[in-house]
């Protein structure tokens, strides 16, 4: 089933990327040849088939509860786009 | 110099027919007169003799290793606390990284010098290095090709002899690929192998780095300090360290070679084909011996990838928000808004392609269908090379359909453009490891890579049936015109 314009807006919006009007149609035309490609997994037949996650499956591996190195603030933060006293700064989002 | 292998530059070093700053020089200098390749992004010379000076001083003291001084070039995936980290993409463009890689740091802890950091496609996501926001990598067999991708700065620097050794890492086939197109050797290894610590992520569940090399010989050196378990990584095997050189000197003799008729069909070009079968046949002359065997879904694994891949890029990619660090829009307003004005702005195409389509894939009613179903036949997929092992050693083909194509030929297609990894994914995604080494040259004289597989952490076996071919063969040491001096 194609994809419509509407649902390019609603998964870019879910995606948080902005998409102008001109890029939808593009956009569309490109994901919808990309999903005639996928849809071919349809006619598979999977019954019974356990779905693998990961090549060596398991389980995840967990370490100890224990402390371990700090993260060094002001380094993690060197990168950041606006700073202030030790804090990330964004636009106000409580009024 | 440039001309020797890591071996053989390990072994100048400490026999000190050479010291690591003097080779540090040369290979800068080549670096230099080759910029137009655009195959490195960040160089800092005084951090790189910096590098050589200590590893001067560590062979002086008679600390060294057998890559103690030995350059090293590192895909700009890996983030690295002497230079930039971007990934190649505006979205960290000149991002400093507060700690290296895993893989990085046990390179380093031999005392392998770093050149800088190599392009590559954006976050790792394409096939001939187009995708890159940094520009264009050129293949240095023909400059009017594309490297391969994603890897496309390790595998053209390699095979420029600007670096004799370069980082990359496969998701689908970004090393086997590229490799290929350039007429290099690179070898992923088993998923769980090389820690992801670091390495900037695309798709968990595929991404593994590995290594690019003029041999094979020079490769299982690499991996001897580049492997190992990482507490830090949770995918990371928990398996003893091991020599991936003891199986260099084992001959082929009764060796079985598995051949999937999969990897012979529609699309594969006669060049390609005819390199690849001269390859097997000389497998053959040294008493190899071939098998038919089949991966039946081979060719479903480019579906299934592109199902599996864009979800976990579109979770992963989630981390980019214009907050902590990496791009943010000049002008926006409120929070939604400017996160999603910096990330339409930070990413290139490729890499918003991929997220819709993974975000659309694991979004509300469709998950089953897409994801768990593309799980599914991955399984079936893994499943047959577990078939196929029962019957041979090691699986050969072809690495590619054709040889490198031009700039432009693909890049408006992004079909197009995924089926040229036909024949990586599927050992992408069982996760078993794989390696193009050159076999001979096809159209416009281009080069073929052969693509060698084997069953999960045979990578010593994988690496000793290669290097056998290298013994038997001169393709690998080919240097491409123009950079012979």
């Amino acid at each position: 089933m194609p994809l419509t314009s509407s649902d390019v807006r609603r998964i870019a919006h879910l995606a948080r990327i902005e998409i102008t009007g001109a890029e939808t149609d593009q956009t569309l035309a490109e994901l919808n040849g990309i999903f005639r490609l996928i849809e071919q997994l349809q006619s598979v037949n999977t019954a019974g088939i356990e779905p693998m996650s990961h090549p060596l499956g398991g389980s995840q591996r967990l370490r100890e509860d224990v402390a371990c190195d700090k993260p060094d603030r002001e380094a993690s933060m060197k990168n950041a786009p606006a700073k202030q006293d030790g804090l990330f700064l964004v636009p106000r989002v409580v009024e | 110099m440039f001309e020797k292998s890591v071996a053989e530059l390990g072994l100048a070093l400490s026999a000190r027919q050479v010291s690591a700053v003097d080779l540090a020089k040369l290979y800068l200098d080549r670096i230099e007169r080759h910029r137009d390749l655009n195959a490195f992004l960040d160089l800092r010379p005084e951090v790189t003799l910096a590098q050589a000076k200590a590893a001067d001083a560590r062979i002086a003291r008679g600390q060294a290793t057998p890559l103690t001084g030995v350059p090293i070039a590192h895909k700009d995936i890996f983030v690295t606390r002497d230079f930039a980290s971007t990934a190649s993409s505006r979205m960290l463009r000149g991002y400093m990284s507060p700690f290296d890689a895993t893989v990085v740091e046990n390179l380093a802890n031999a005392g392998m010098v770093s050149l800088g950091k190599l392009n590559c496609d954006e976050f790792a996501m394409g096939s001939s290095n187009e995708n890159s926001y940094y520009g264009n990598v050129l293949n240095p067999w023909d400059k009017t090709a594309v490297p391969g991708g994603s890897s496309g700065g390790s595998a053209a620097a390699v095979a420029a002899r600007l670096a004799p050794a370069a980082t990359a890492t496969d998701t689908g086939g970004s090393i086997r690929e590229p490799a290929a197109f350039s007429g290099v050797t690179g070898i992923k290894p088993t998923y769980g192998r090389a820690s992801r610590w670091g390495m900037i992520a695309f798709a968990s569940s595929l991404d593994q780095a590995g290594i690019m090399t003029s041999s094979a010989e020079d490769a299982a050196l690499i991996f001897n300090a580049m492997l190992g378990f990482d507490p830090k990584d949770s995918t990371s095997v928990d398996r003893a360290g091991e020599d991936y050189s003891r199986d260099l000197k084992r001959g082929v003799k009764g060796l079985r070679v598995g051949v999937p008729k999969e990897f012979f069909g529609e699309g594969l070009q006669p060049d390609v084909a005819k390199a690849v079968l001269e390859a097997l046949q000389e497998y053959v002359r040294m008493g190899a011996v071939l098998v038919d065997i089949s991966l039946p879904n081979a060719a479903l694994g480019i579906p299934v990838y592109y199902v599996i891949a864009p979800a976990e890029c579109s979770s992963n990619l989630s981390r980019f928000d214009g907050v902590r660090y990496g791009h943010r829009a000049a002008l926006y307003g409120d929070l939604d808004d400017m996160i999603k004005k910096s990330r339409a702005e930070g990413f290139g195409p490729e890499p918003r392609r991929r997220i819709l389509i993974g975000t659309y894939v694991l979004s509300h009613g469709y998950y089953d269908a897409y994801y768990l179903q593309a799980q599914k036949v991955r399984r079936i997929i893994a499943d047959e090379f577990q078939q196929a092992f029962r019957l041979c050693d090691v699986i050969a083909g072809p690495v590619t359909t054709s040889v490198a194509f031009g700039f432009g030929e693909k890049a408006a297609d992004p079909v197009a453009m995924y089926l040229s990894d036909l024949y990586t994914i599927p050992g992408s995604l069982a996760g078993v490891p794989g390696m193009s080494i050159p076999c001979g040259f096809g159209a416009k004289n281009r080069p073929v890579g052969l693509q060698l597989m084997a069953n999960y952490f045979e990578e010593a076996k994988l690496l000793g049936v290669a290097h056998q071919y290298q013994m038997a063969t001169d393709w690998h040491r080919r240097i491409p015109q123009g950079f012979e001096a």
